[in-house]
C-alpha cells in the first residue's frame, strides 16, 4: 500500500477490473493523484477468469493493442506471463473457409498471417492431430495470463504512488453544480475531480444515478482446465469453436459455446456457477487437441461479463457531468485493456483519444433505445423450457 | 405487450434433459450412505447409490479422494479385482441391493447442480457421473451427499515421500481395498482419530511405533488410550527419512528440550484432523461455513440432514467430524502447523503438484516457470497483500499456483489456510474456503467429453456471445462495407 488515502484525488475509478486498472495505470504514469474503488479484490470478476487473448482486429485499439503487449511485462515491472502469436487451424471446411477469411482481413490492415498446412500445425501445435484440414498462423497478438495480469496493474499503480481500496463498493456518485465531486462507499466518501465508471455489470445502475443511460445485460460464460501438457512452440492456438490458451506451466485453458443471460444486482453476481457445458467443452478440447485427450480436466469456472446491445465497447467522455468517463468493453476487454487504460487516460486528460477514432463507441448511439430491449433481444434468464420451444422453430 | 426475443446463442434449451432419472440418488456407500439409501427404499423410493471405490490406481498416485501416500500394494491396478474386493469389504451392500437399491461401484460423481441463480437454463437437478471410459448425467429428485471426509495434511521434511499418508487413506487401503503395502507406523497426533488409527493397525497385525504429539497432554479420550504404544507429547516431526521404497525412518524433536529421536518406521499416518469432503455442496451451491468444532468448512444445517438446497440432503462425516470432546479441531490443527512453522526450514515443499515451497507461498513468489522475479515482484510478499486486504486463500493461489495443481488440492488447501492464518495472526477460522469447482474429481478430457451431444449445442455453438456486428472491423461501421460481414457466417466473425 502506498501510504494513507486522502480525502480527495484528481480522478477516482470504481471498478478494479483490467480495464478500470489500466486507465488507473495510465493516469498514475502521466502523474494523476489516481483512487480505484473495487466492491472486492482486483480482478476478481470476469478480468480473471477469461481467456486471455490478445488478438482484437477488429478494434480500433487493435495497433495499440499490439504495440504494448510486447513492452507490458517492463513497463507494469511484473510478469504478465505474454506470449506472441497465435495459430488458428481448422478441422472442417468451414472452419478454413472462415479462418482464410479472418487472416485476408489481418493482411489488409497491414499484419503477416502465414498459412500453415496440416503438417505445419502440428509442428506448432505438437497436441493437434490426423483431423487438421489447415492453419493460420497470426505473426502477432499473443495471450497473457489474466490473473497475474490484473495483479500487476494493481501493483504498478501503487508504485507509482496511487491508491487501491479493496472492498470498497461505490454505493453512491456525488454530484454538484452538474459536476461528479465525490464517490461514496462503506469506507468513507472520497473527493474527485474526474471519475471513471468501469464497473463492469454494476455500471448501468451507477451511471443511472448521474442521469445517464449505459444499457447492459450480464451473462455467464465457461472455461475448463486441463493438468499441464509439456509445453507447445506456440500456446495459443483455437479452432473447433474454442478460445483458449496453453498457459506458460503447461495446462490447457479453453471456452467457448453457449452462455447464460442472468441479472446481475449492485453487489455483482451472487453466483458464478459453471455447468455440464464442461462435457461438450472437453469434447471440442479433445477434438481440437487428440493427443491431449488423456489430459484430466482439473477444473472449470465462469465469469460473468456486461454486454451492450450492439456487442462493442462504450468509450466515452460524457457531455453532462462532463467530468465523467465511462468504459465498457463489451466481453471484450481483458486483451485490449493496455490501450483501453491508453485511451480512457487521453479522454480524461485530454477529452480525446490520442491514437484512434473512438466517435463509434460513444453512449449516445443507445439514446433511443427502448426499455424492453433486454426482453425483445431474448438476453434476459431463459428456461431450458422456453429454451427448448423457441430452438424447436 | 412486449415481444419477448430468444437468444439461440445462450444455453436455454441445450442442456440435454438426462437419459435417466431417479428419486434419489446416493454419493457415497459408507455406512451413512447405505443407511440413507435404505431408509429412502424403505419409504417406497426408487434409489441408486454411486460409490466410487474401487478409484483408479492412477487416481489413487494423486491423493484422490483420500491421502493413500503411495502406501498401497499394486493389487489396485486391477479394477477388476478391487470391484471384487470392495464389494466383499462392504457386507451392507449385499443387503441394499437386496433391497431393491440400484448400485454402482467404481463410478465417480464430478459435479452435481440444482436450477438456480445463473442456472436458469438447467432443465432440472443433474448430476454428473463417470467410470473410466465416459461420463453422463443423472436427474434426481432428492440427492444425499455421503462423501465422508478428507485427511487434513500437514508439510515437514520428507512429507512428499511414499509412506507419508492420512488416516482416512490408511483406514481405505485396510478396509475397503485390502492392499496396504506398510508394517511399522509412526502416527501423528494424539487425539481420538490417532488412537483409533492406532486401534485399527494393531487390529490387522501392524506395528505402531509411537504416537507424536505436538501437545503436553494427550488428546484422545482415556477410553481410546492404548497401553502398549508409546505416546510421544511435546514432540513434533522434522523428517521422514526415505529410501528406494520410501519412507524408512522418522526423526521427531522434543520441543521442550531439542532432543531427536528416530523411529524405524515405514509409514507415517497424519491423523491429526479430518475435513469434511464438502467439494460437491460447494458445487451444488449449498450454504458451508467455518464450523471449528466440526473440523472446517461444513454445510449449513440445522438438523445434520438438510442443506440450504430443498433437494440435496447430507448424511455422515460430510456433515462434520466432530471430536468426543467438542473442542476447536481447526485450532488444534493451526497449533500443529504453527509448531512444523517453528522446527520446519521454510524450503519444504507445501503444495506437491505445482512444487510451491512455504517460503515461496509467504513471499507471495511466482513460479519458477517465469524465471527470477523483477524487482518490483521481489518486494511483494504477504505482509504487503495483507495490507490491501484480508488474506484470501483464491487471490495467492492465483499468484503462487499453490493448490492449483492435478490433485485438486486435496494435500495443500487446509495446509495453506492454516499457514495463512499463522502468518497473518488469526485464526485459522477467518480464512474463507477457496472454492471447489467442478469437476471435483480430475478425469480425463476423453471420459468426460459429450460424445452423445445433442446436436442443437453444435447447431449454434460459438466461440463467444455469437452478437451479430460484434466482430466487424470498426472502420467498416456505419459504412456499406458493414452488410458484407452482415452475410458471413451471419453476420458472426468468430464461429
Amino acid at each position: 500500500m502506498s501510504g494513507p488515502i486522502a480525502k480527495g484525488v484528481s480522478v477516482i475509478v470504481i471498478g478494479g477490473g483490467v480495464t478500470g486498472l489500466s486507465a488507473a495505470w495510465w493516469l498514475a504514469r502521466a502523474g494523476v493523484d489516481v483512487l480505484v474503488l473495487d466492491k472486492g479484490i482486483v480482478g476478481w470478476e470476469a478480468s480473471g477468469r477469461n481467456g486471455g487473448g490478445a488478438s482484437h482486429y477488429h478494434s480500433p485499439l487493435f495497433h495499440e493493442e499490439q504495440r504494448l503487449w510486447p513492452l507490458m511485462d517492463d513497463m507494469l515491472g511484473y510478469s504478465t506471463e505474454y506470449r506472441r502469436e497465435r495459430v488458428v487451424y481448422a478441422t472442417t471446411p468451414l472452419h478454413h473457409e472462415q479462418y482464410q477469411r479472418m487472416a485476408r482481413m489481418c493482411r489488409d490492415i497491414g499484419y503477416r498471417v502465414d498459412d500453415l498446412d496440416p503438417a505445419q500445425v502440428r509442428d506448432f501445435v505438437p497436441l493437434a492431430g490426423d483431423n487438421v484440414v489447415s492453419g493460420i498462423h497470426l505473426r502477432f497478438g499473443g495471450q497473457a495470463n489474466p490473473q497475474r495480469t490484473v495483479q500487476a496493474y494493481a501493483w504498478a499503480i501503487q508504485d507509482l504512488g496511487g491508491h487501491i481500496l479493496q472492498h470498497a463498493p461505490a454505493t453512491r456518485i456525488v454530484t454538484s453544480g452538474g459536476r461528479v465531486t465525490g464517490v461514496e462507499t462503506p469506507r468513507g466518501t472520497f473527493a474527485c475531480d474526474h471519475l471513471v465508471v468501469a464497473a463492469g455489470p454494476q455500471s448501468e445502475a451507477l451511471l443511472a444515478q448521474v442521469g445517464a443511460r449505459l444499457p447492459l445485460a450480464s451473462a455467464r460464460a465457461e472455461m475448463i482446465v486441463t493438468e499441464p501438457a509439456p509445453l507447445m512452440p506456440v500456446g495459443g492456438a483455437d479452432g473447433n469453436g474454442l478460445y483458449g490458451r496453453q498457459t506458460l506451466r503447461g495446462n490447457l485453458a479453453y471456452g467457448g459455446g453457449p452462455h447464460e443471460w442472468m441479472a446481475v444486482g449492485p453487489s455483482g453476481p451472487a453466483r458464478r456457477p459453471s455447468t455440464p457445458l464442461l462435457r461438450n467443452l472437453s469434447r471440442r478440447v479433445a477434438e481440437l487437441l487428440p493427443k491431449a485427450a488423456n489430459l484430466r480436466v482439473i477444473r472449470s469456472w465462469a465469469g460473468v461479463v456486461e454486454n451492450t446491445p450492439d456487442g462493442r465497447p462504450v468509450l466515452d467522455r460524457l457531455d453532462d457531468p462532463g467530468n465523467l468517463t465511462v468504459a465498457t468493453m463489451s466481453g471484450v476487454g481483458f486483451g485490449l485493456s493496455p490501450a483501453t487504460g491508453h485511451a480512457i487516460r487521453d479522454l480524461v486528460l485530454d477529452g480525446k483519444c490520442s491514437f484512434a477514432d473512438l466517435e463509434k463507441l460513444s453512449i449516445k448511439r443507445f439514446a433511443d433505445l427502448p426499455d424492453n430491449w433486454r426482453e425483445t433481444k431474448g438476453w434476459v434468464a431463459t428456461t431450458h423450457e422456453a429454451g427448448v420451444a423457441a430452438l424447436a422453430t | 405487450m412486449t415481444q419477448r426475443g430468444f437468444d439461440p446463442k445462450a444455453q436455454a434449451g441445450k442442456i440435454p434433459t438426462p437419459a435417466r432419472r431417479v428419486e434419489v440418488l446416493v454419493i457415497g456407500a459408507g455406512p451413512a450412505g447405505v443407511a440413507a439409501a435404505l431408509e429412502a427404499r424403505a419409504g417406497g423410493a426408487e434409489v441408486l447409490l454411486i460409490d466410487e471405490n474401487p478409484v483408479s490406481a492412477g487416481l489413487m498416485g494423486l491423493d484422490v479422494p483420500l491421502y493413500y501416500g503411495g502406501r498401497y500394494t499394486g493389487a489396485v491396478q486391477s479394477k477388476a479385482r478391487m470391484m471384487e474386493q470392495v464389494f466383499a469389504a462392504n457386507p451392507v451392500l449385499e443387503a441394499a441391493f437386496e433391497a431393491g437399491i440400484e448400485i454402482e461401484l467404481g463410478v465417480y460423481c464430478w459435479g452435481a447442480w440444482v436450477p438456480g441463480y445463473g442456472l436458469a437454463s438447467l432443465p432440472e437437478p443433474l448430476a454428473g457421473l463417470a467410470d473410466e471410459q465416459r461420463s453422463w448425467m443423472v436427474g434426481f429428485q432428492r440427492l444425499v451427499v455421503a462423501t465422508g471426509a478428507r485427511d487434513v495434511a500437514f508439510s515437514f521434511m520428507g512429507w512428499d515421500q511414499p509412506g507419508v499418508m492420512g488416516a482416512r487413506g490408511l483406514q481405505a487401503l485396510l478396509n475397503t481395498y485390502d492392499a496396504f503395502a506398510g508394517r511399522r507406523l509412526a502416527i501423528l497426533g494424539s487425539g481420538d482419530l490417532a488412537m483409533q488409527t492406532a486401534r485399527l493397525a494393531l487390529d490387522r497385525g501392524l506395528e505402531v511405533v509411537a504416537l507424536i504429539e505436538i501437545e503436553d497432554r494427550v488428546q484422545g479420550s482415556a477410553d481410546f488410550l492404548i497401553p502398549e504404544v508409546e505416546i510421544l507429547t511435546g514432540h513434533v516431526p522434522v523428517l521422514a527419512d526415505s529410501g528406494v521404497n520410501g519412507v524408512e525412518r522418522l526423526t521427531v524433536r522434543d520441543l521442550a528440550t531439542g532432543a531427536e529421536r528416530t523411529l524405524d518406521c515405514d509409514t507415517v499416518v497424519q491423523a491429526i484432523g479430518l475435513t469434511p469432503a464438502v467439494e460437491l455442496l460447494d458445487v451444488l451451491g449449498a450454504d458451508l461455513a467455518m464450523q471449528p468444532a466440526l473440523g472446517g468448512h461444513a454445510p449449513v444445517s440445522s438438523d445434520g440432514v438438510s442443506t440450504s438446497l430443498p433437494q440435496v440432503r447430507i448424511a455422515g462425516d460430510v456433515a462434520g467430524v466432530p471430536d468426543a470432546r467438542a473442542v476447536d479441531l481447526v485450532a488444534y490443527q493451526q497449533a500443529w502447523m504453527r509448531a512444523l512453522m517453528a522446527t520446519t526450514d521454510e524450503t519444504v515443499i507445501v503444495c506437491q503438484c505445482e512444487e510451491v515451497t512455504r517460503e515461496a507461498l509467504l513471499a507471495v513468489r511466482q513460479p519458477a516457470y517465469l524465471g527470477p522475479p523483477s524487482a518490483g515482484m521481489a518486494a511483494h510478499d504477504l505482509g504487503r497483500l495483507l495490507d490491501d486486504g484480508p488474506a484470501n486463500q483464491d487471490q495467492i493461489k492465483r499468484l503462487t499456483r499453490a493448490c492449483m495443481g492435478p490433485c485438486q488440492a486435496r494435500r495443500c488447501r487446509e495446509q495453506v489456510a492454516l499457514i495463512l492464518a499463522c502468518a497473518s495472526n488469526q485464526p485459522a477460522s477467518r480464512i474463507p474456503l477457496a472454492g471447489y469447482r467442478a469437476p471435483v474429481r480430475p478425469l480425463p478430457l476423453s471420459v468426460l467429453a459429450a460424445w452423445d451431444e445433442d446436436p442443437v449445442m453444435a447447431r449454434h455453438w460459438d466461440v463467444w456471445f455469437g452478437i451479430k456486428g460484434q466482430w466487424t472491423p470498426y472502420a467498416d461501421i456505419g459504412t456499406e462495407r458493414e452488410a458484407l460481414y452482415d452475410g458471413l457466417f451471419g453476420g458472426d466473425m468468430h464461429l
